[in-house]
């Protein structure tokens, strides 16, 4: 297969997302320590080049579904960061009215089909929009995305096979950070090359660093481009090792510190950062010119979204029935 | 007027939506190429192609969820779950998918879709293929239940549970095989409303499903006792029809409850604390239920017989009030 040609400015454009991922990341965790964001935070420093390597190969009209740990892929698709706060923030004017919060983010408007709080539902229902682009013939690619735990679930074998049957617009993605949960994958998977299961639904198979922004990003366009083309869906594994626990708060006490840290000398945003400096794309400069618009982008949307009007109570029964 | 068997009206109900709307789709296993187990779907797959009659693999979490997924992107489909028994396999897709979708995500989507099922015992199917779980789903918020007995009644509620716009569980029962007069020409029927379908003075009966027919029966012979029973088939379980209960009720002043599924949690029971809690003044007697015993249904036809609810029960059950 031809290696994917990435323009300095595609380059720059995924950095942009990878710090903003990161920034927004930080930003949140501290606002769920300090007790501002209601519920469960699953963090996901670390693992933010593959939700913007992925996303970052869609086109604006292609869909993408999400997991818990979804910033990236909430920033590569575009949301402006004040209508994610909103949501975030359990505002009245969220995309989904307060009701869904961070964690089941959808945003139609972007393209995004939110998260499902069952590992794995989403295979399914992203199948089920690529089963209606290729009815409707839309030309749009839908990325199911879930992590390395989902893979065990029944929906993702009777999904996958359904979508390599019916030669879907879909990419299968997904993003191992080796745990599930507290358990790690060593201790549930038969298989832990999950790209090899690809075999068994006659579809490609495709492993990617996943704390290589290019590589991630190349492999999905790649397989966005062959189920555009209408050849199929394909399954792209993303692999890094989760840098925090499962959500802000867990002690992580079932792992060993010298994994963890292990974990940390791997960060995704500071190595493709070297490597556009020495690319000479960006410059120091340039990098702190970024970072300043960056933290300015976020504190004005968490001022934003701050100030707005609360979810109103006497809303939530809306939605239940059309 | 022209008659038409149950399973007959399903197909003219399936075959005239799918005519008007393009977006209707049928999707399960073998409901194309076989034309269905119970012939519900006889002829589509020709008519209308295999992109509108989709055969499925056997993978039920998929159907639905997959339906799901298709049915938030602009198609309305029809997925069969072959026996009710099965939607156990489903029940993800149909409880925590299909049924909040639209709520979670503060109404950006709209999930119109039909889960075709039949249920029931009476044939010796034995304990997998013989259950009435209808209770289950009227119990989530966000689904509809509709569970009529004739073959007017299919075929003007079906065309409404497909247009519309929220999900519907449609129960059809296995033993159905009644002819009935049904108009060749397009008609609908109102979800959410039953119907009296005999009218009497001395006790209500509401029921539902193929027990309506024991119903009637146990009607005939009691009149002869000279108690006058009325009939009130409610054909929509979610959501139901108080009103008509009530207005009943305080006519005869005496009601009993008669379905078909295991009487423990049944939906008789919400229908006996509606009342309870509405119009305890109007109720000269206690309300009685009749439903099958507290057992799985076995398959020997003189032991199903002990534990599904027979026209002997009705009777019964009526001369404790009457």
């Amino acid at each position: 297969m031809a290696e994917v040609k990435v323009t300095k400015e595609k380059k720059v454009e995924l950095f942009t997302f990878l710090l903003k991922s990161r920034r927004l990341e930080e930003r949140l965790i501290d606002m769920t320590t300090q007790g501002e964001i209601a519920g469960w935070l699953h963090p996901n420093l670390g693992g933010e080049a593959v939700g913007v390597g992925v996303t970052a190969a869609l086109e604006p009209k292609d869909y993408i579904n999400n997991t818990h740990r979804g910033r990236p892929i909430i920033v590569t698709k575009g949301v402006p960061l004040k209508r994610f706060l909103l949501e975030v923030l359990g505002k009245k004017d969220g995309p989904c009215g307060g009701i869904a919060g961070e964690m089941h983010y959808a945003d139609i408007e972007y393209g995004i089909l939110g998260t499902q709080g069952l590992v794995g539902a989403n295979i399914p229902l992203s199948v089920g929009f690529a089963l209606a682009c290729q009815i409707k013939n839309t030309g749009q690619v839908v990325v199911s995305y879930f992590g390395d735990g989902a893979v065990d679930e029944g929906n993702f074998h009777e999904s996958v096979n359904m979508a390599s049957v019916w030669k879907l617009p879909v990419v299968f993605v997904v993003e191992n950070n080796r745990w599930a949960q507290f358990t790690p994958q060593a201790c549930t998977a038969a298989q832990p090359d999950i790209w090899r299961k690809a075999e068994a639904y006659n579809m490609p198979g495709l492993l990617a660093d996943g704390a290589d922004v290019l590589a991630v990003y190349q492999a999905a366009a790649e397989v966005v481009d062959r189920a555009r083309r209408g050849e199929g869906p394909s399954l792209l594994e993303c692999r890094f090792n989760r840098w925090l626990g499962h959500y802000i708060g867990d002690p992580q006490k079932y792992r060993d510190p010298k994994d963890i840290e292990e974990a940390r000398k791997i960060d995704p945003v500071t190595k493709f950062q070297e490597q556009l400096l020495a690319e000479q794309i960006l410059t120091a400069e340039s990098i702190e010119k970024l970072e300043q618009e960056i933290k300015a982008e976020i504190e004005a949307a968490v001022d934003f979204a701050r100030n707005s009007p609360p979810a109103d109570p006497a809303d939530v029964f809306n939605n239940i029935y059309v | 007027m022209r008659e038409l068997n149950y399973v007959r009206a399903i197909n003219e109900a399936l075959r005239e939506e799918m005519a008007r709307d393009e977006r209707v789709i049928i999707i399960g296993e073998d409901v194309g190429l076989s034309g269905g187990s119970f012939s519900a779907s006889r002829g589509l797959f020709q008519e209308f192609g295999e992109k509108r009659v989709i055969d499925t693999p056997i993978s039920e979490s998929a159907i639905a969820g997959v339906a799901t997924g298709a049915a938030m992107a602009g198609l309305v489909p029809i997925a069969e779950i072959m026996f009710m028994d099965f939607i156990t396999l489903a029940m993800d897709s149909v409880v925590n998918s299909a049924a909040k979708m639209r709520y979670v995500f503060g109404g950006q989507f709209k999930v119109p879709i039909v889960f075709l099922t039949q249920g029931g015992g009476g044939l010796s199917a034995g304990p997998h293929h013989s259950q009435s779980l209808e209770a289950w789903f009227c119990h989530t918020p966000g689904l509809k239940v509709v569970y009529p007995s004739t073959p007017y009644d299919v075929k003007g509620l079906l065309k409404s549970s497909i247009r519309d716009e929220n999900p519907v569980l449609f129960i059809e029962h296995k033993m159905l095989r009644v002819k009935d007069n049904v108009p060749e020409e397009d008609y609908t029927l109102p979800l959410g409303r039953a119907e009296i379908k005999r009218p009497g003075s001395d006790v209500t009966i509401v029921t539902w499903g193929q027990l309506y027919y024991k119903v009637a029966a146990a009607a005939e012979k009691l009149a002869q006792q000279g108690v006058d029973v009325e009939i009130i088939d409610l054909r929509t379980l979610m959501p139901f029809d108080l009103e008509t209960i009530l207005e009943s009720v305080a006519k005869t002043n005496r009601l009993v409850i008669a379905h078909e599924a295991v009487k423990t949690g049944g939906f008789g029971a919400e229908i006996a604390a509606s009342v309870m809690e509405a119009a305890f003044d109007s109720l000269d007697a206690p309300i009685k239920r009749v439903g099958a015993a507290f057992s799985p249904v076995p398959w020997g036809p003189a032991m199903e017989a002990a534990v599904l609810p027979q026209e002997a029960d009705i009777i019964a059950a009526v001369k404790e009030l009457a």
